[in-house]
């Protein structure tokens, strides 16, 4: 744990000292800052976050990949990962240090997007239980598109591989129940579970499910368990 | 100290290998070595690019899985006991990666943490590192500022941090000028008074200048080991020879004449002094050809200006046990001009290198690598690319 940590604190650092994280960081909150704030006068009657968490999830798909892209892939390259791996820290501490530091550049930026639901209280009665689940729903997307991304960045020694590649697979993700529509059947209900917007949409009405929080979970669990078993096939 | 007390009462060696295999797809990188290095030796692996030196070192540091055979470090086998044999070992992989983004101070901290330095030593250990590698005036300096020779101090302060028993560098010096160099070397002779090192290299002159024995390692396969003397004895008995210089200009009829000298087998011209010329005259039986030489006068009135023993140059003792191959594999097409005459001109080059100024050689050596470096599989193509930023930066 303590490894897994340090590999963290170092990641942080290096995203706070780089210019990277601040565009990922400012472009996002921009982003999706103008599209809260486009239609805030417009639907002044409600007093809700719907448009904020509707539009998230998709924005998320680029920057999740965004962040994590250089976490691997630029390690192989300058050879420092060779190195981090012949210290005393299993490939695994390695790889879940990496996933807690994106996910705590995630958990940054969301801080500041706390901003937009504080205004709307301001205004109305704001029902904060359905803001935090959405908020839960946002950290477990984020989490699951940086699992992907990290995974992604452990294939290739190139930064833009490793963001193309995980922007193609969240992106996928993210529009897999769209090709279905209102379709049943167990091929369409298969597409529905593998959709993450499927399971935000969820979370975000406000229902912290269970077996929403599963599906991110394991998504998370997959992705990090390939990304070490390609980091440890190096070794072979 | 507290890794060393577990350590040694596990074995008397700290390293040993045996009949250790690697193979990338069809291609056979290591072909079953075995050796064993004790504490406190200073080791220079020595072989041409291509020949398993990095892919030994791989292992070693449990970089990399052996597909054959095994190795242990400081007691415990690097495949069963990997964590304790990463506690025991400082790597410096080659051209020194680090991460540049980091300030020296938090990086000597990062991996001091990582490695394993218990927490109220860290700031002894990262001083005492700084001081040994000379690293104080810039501590606080970004990676990325530093020049290439403070670089390689960090990469040799990570290494050492935690106090390693073995420590494993993959070329040290390779691209410093040769003040750094000999620093360098200083801090590595300085560390090696109480820990084992191996550091492989294919500049010659390093060895001469830090290490107690010698591996030459070929196509996989060692092909010597033993110290710089044992190695020198062995040169000078298969190519034995004497050199001989005159006064003026040579001339065939000179030539002509040592040719015709009593034991002397072959006559080579070997660059000398300007208004002198010098011979290198490869024979067997030495006190005859003496004899004859200091007996006879040449045809024309020439001053002898010296007469002596060919010295084994580490250039021969090099090229005789690899075969003056530069590349794993026989395909002697692809192989660098320079090193392509080595092995077609046979035993003159032996005697012209060894008159040569040391420089000319090395640069032939070096010269040679860039073109022959694509060879190793997946790794040379690392290290390849990790060049390419370092060209930039020093532009």
């Amino acid at each position: 744990m303590d490894k897994i940590w340090m590999v963290t604190r170092r990641e942080l650092g290096t995203y706070f000292n780089s210019v990277v994280a601040y565009i990922v960081v400012i472009l996002f909150l921009v982003i999706t800052g103008a599209l809260f704030w486009l239609n805030f006068f417009q639907e002044i009657s409600v007093v809700s976050l719907r448009g904020f968490f509707s539009q998230a999830p998709l924005f998320l798909a680029f920057f999740a990949p965004a962040i994590t892209m250089g976490l691997l892939a630029s390690e192989k390259r300058s050879g420092t990962l060779e190195l981090l791996m012949t210290m005393p820290v299993s490939d695994l501490q390695i790889v879940v240090g990496k996933f807690l530091a994106a996910v705590g550049l995630l958990a940054v930026v969301f801080l500041m997007t706390l901003v937009y639901p504080l205004t709307l209280s301001m205004l109305g009665d704001l029902d904060w239980g359905a803001v935090a689940a959405g908020y839960i729903g946002l950290m477990l997307l984020g989490g699951s598109y940086a699992a992907i991304g990290l995974m992604a960045s452990s294939f290739t020694r190139d930064q833009v591989v490793a963001i193309l590649v995980a922007f193609s697979i969240c992106f996928f993700l993210y529009l897999i129940d769209q090709l279905v529509g209102q379709a049943s059947g167990v091929a369409a209900r298969s597409a529905e579970y593998l959709s993450t917007s499927y399971h935000f949409e969820n979370i975000a009405r406000g229902v912290v499910d269970a077996r929403d929080v599963f599906y991110y979970l394991s998504l998370m669990a997959v992705s990090l368990g390939v990304a070490t078993l390609s980091v440890g096939a190096r070794r072979w | 100290m507290e890794t060393g007390s577990t350590s040694g009462a596990t074995g008397a060696e700290s390293i040993v290998v045996e009949n250790l295999h690697k193979r990338y797809g069809d291609f056979e990188a290591l072909g079953g070595i075995s050796f064993s290095i004790n504490p406190g030796e200073i080791v220079g692996f020595l072989g041409p690019n291509g020949a398993g030196k990095t892919t030994t070192m791989k292992i070693l540091t449990c970089f990399m899985s052996a597909s054959g055979g095994s190795a242990s470090v400081a007691g415990f086998d690097v495949h069963n006991d990997a964590t304790e044999v990463r506690r025991r070992v400082g790597y410096l992989p080659e051209n020194v990666p680090l991460y540049d983004e980091m300030i020296v101070f938090d990086y000597l901290r990062f991996v001091a943490e990582l490695r394993g330095v218990a927490k109220g030593r860290r700031e002894e250990r990262i001083r005492a590192v700084a001081e040994l590698t000379g690293l104080e005036q810039v501590m606080g300096r970004t990676i990325s500022e530093l020049s290439k020779g403070y670089r390689q101090r960090v990469g040799l302060a990570q290494a050492i941090i935690h106090e390693p028993d073995v420590i494993v560098l993959d070329e040290p010096t390779t691209g410093l000028d040769p003040n750094q160099i000999i620093e360098i070397r200083d801090v590595i002779k300085t560390i090696g008074k109480e820990k084992t090192i191996i550091f492989s290299t294919h500049i010659l002159q390093e060895v001469t200048a830090v290490c107690d024995r010698i591996i030459i390692i070929n196509r996989g396969e060692i092909v010597a080991d033993g110290s710089l003397h044992e190695l020198e004895a062995r040169v000078a008995r298969a190519e034995p020879g004497l050199v001989v210089s005159y006064e003026g200009e040579a001339t065939d009829a000179l030539y002509a004449w040592l040719s015709g000298l009593g034991g002397v087998e072959g006559v080579s011209e070997v660059g000398g002094r300007p208004g002198s010329c010098t011979y290198r005259l490869k024979t067997l039986d030495k006190a005859t050809t003496r004899r004859a030489l200091l007996a006879g006068e040449p045809g024309v009135a020439r001053e002898l200006l010296e007469l002596r023993e060919a010295e084994p140059t580490l250039e021969a003792i090099f090229r005789l046990y690899t075969g003056g191959e530069t590349e794993e594999g026989a395909s002697l097409v692809s192989v660098p001009a320079s090193a392509a005459t080595a092995s077609e001109e046979g035993d003159e080059v032996v005697a012209q290198r060894g008159e040569a100024p040391v420089e000319a050689s090395v640069k032939n050596l070096n010269a040679s690598d860039a073109e022959v470096s694509e060879s190793m599989a997946e790794d040379a193509a690392t290290m390849d690319e990790t060049s390419e930023p370092e060209e930039v930066s020093r532009g």
